[in-house]
């Protein structure tokens, strides 16, 4: 059977990539940042799982308002990196796992769990810079084929904490059932606080975000009963995005251990974190 | 008719929301940002706003903003901030730039509250 092995939730900040495309992690405004993703990075590169399958949405590259599918499930056997106007990313396209994912989508959907599945999608930089942030100097190839689980953050109404939460369970039973030993990694992207548009753009709520990192690893269940609008008010119009940290988070044990997290503002105009778990039971002492 | 008083509309004060009325509302407008991925469409736009914008049937209102560049009309009149950004980057304009638009700052001081922590209700 398949095992979950780590959760990563990371913002996905375009200007992320960015700076790390053109050379700029030592810059003063990014050193910090880059700083704190180190011990991260290095327990990674130590736990490189067989596959991995990172839930992100997409900006108005790989989908438009033509569709606006609430879940999306990606069975590609390869994901193009998409231009998303200035180029794309000098970055690898993905692997996918085809095999995998139509497993997801049958046990999803024998779940309850209706998603959208795409064959074909070019992925953005909500999921290219979760990549770079797990594994900076790439090279030809990421470290595992990775699955895209789409989540419509953009449009309202998104799906609720609630559901998302449930997703995640749904999730983690889907990759358990799985019949092949597989180790796998589950990325939650998006987040922190932060706001685009309107007199209120620019805001950012520390307080809410150390709530979040805190309640994320040991209370999950309390997240997942925000409605949308509370989080809106706490996180701002984008914050929301945190939600997706919630099905990474539901794919995982009732009990995880932190391996690292790091908080920093500001990346653009996004409070960026970092939160980083290993999923296997600790050992005794 | 309007439906915007309909069920489950958020009021956050500053807060545009993306929602069914603002997305149809937009529709056209987001589509044109959504093509300028392209550097072919790109180079069509620049060579005639207008009839671009008669192409993917914009409003008249909304290909007034398009054309005076008013980046707070344009979400008024159902751009998405993802979309809407297509077009500021074209420009070669930042998020940073948007924000002290939206919030009146100016660039300069919207991104030196940003460096100082980010701005907070209230």
């Amino acid at each position: 059977m398949a095992e979950v092995i780590w959760g990563l939730a990371t913002s996905h900040v375009p200007s992320i990539g960015a700076a790390m495309d053109r050379g700029k992690a030592e810059d003063p405004n990014w050193k910090a940042l880059f700083d704190g993703y180190a011990p991260a990075r290095a327990w990674l590169a130590e736990h490189r799982p067989d596959v991995a399958i990172l839930v992100y949405n997409d900006h108005a590259n790989g989908i438009d308002l033509d569709f606006v599918p609430t879940f999306g499930l990606g069975t590609a056997e390869r994901y193009e990196v998409a231009d998303e106007g200035f180029g794309r990313r000098p970055v690898p396209d993905v692997i996918g796992d085809p095999e995998l994912s139509f497993h997801l989508v049958q046990s999803l959907v024998d779940d309850h769990f209706d998603l959208t599945v795409f064959q074909e999608l070019a992925v953005d930089h909500g999921f290219t810079v979760p990549l770079s942030v797990w594994t900076p100097d790439p090279g030809d190839a990421w470290p595992c084929p990775v699955i895209p689980l789409l989540v419509n953050v953009i449009q309202y109404p998104q799906p609720t904490a609630a559901r998302c939460y449930a997703l995640g369970q749904a999730l983690g039973r889907a990759i358990r059932s799985y019949p092949k030993d597989v180790t796998v990694g589950v990325l939650g992207t998006g987040g922190m606080s932060h706001q685009l548009a309107g007199t209120r753009a620019g805001f950012i709520n520390p307080e809410f975000d150390a709530h979040w990192m805190q309640a994320i690893e040991t209370d999950p269940a309390s997240l997942a009963a925000m409605s949308r609008e509370e989080l809106i008010r706490q996180a701002g119009s984008e914050g929301i995005e945190l939600i997706m940290w919630l099905v990474m988070r539901g794919a995982m044990d009732e009990r995880v251990t932190k391996v690292h997290s790091d908080y920093f503002v500001p990346a653009s105009n996004t409070a960026a974190g970092i939160a980083l778990f290993d999923n296997r039971a600790p050992q005794a002492s | 008719m309007s439906t915007d008083s309909g069920t489950g509309r958020l009021d956050v004060p500053g807060t545009p929301i993306f929602d069914g009325d603002t997305s149809r509302r937009g529709m056209r407008m987001n589509k044109l940002f959504m093509s300028l991925r392209h550097a072919a469409n790109r180079e069509r736009f620049l060579a005639g706003e207008s009839a671009y914008c008669r192409e993917f049937g914009l409003s008249d209102e909304q290909e007034q903003a398009v054309l005076d560049r008013d980046w707070q009309a344009m979400i008024d009149l159902g751009g998405s901030i993802f979309y809407v950004y297509k077009l500021a980057m074209m420009d070669g304009r930042s998020m940073q730039y948007l924000g002290g638009v939206f919030t009146g700052m100016g660039e300069e001081d919207f991104l030196a509250a940003m460096r100082a922590g980010g701005r907070r209700d209230g």
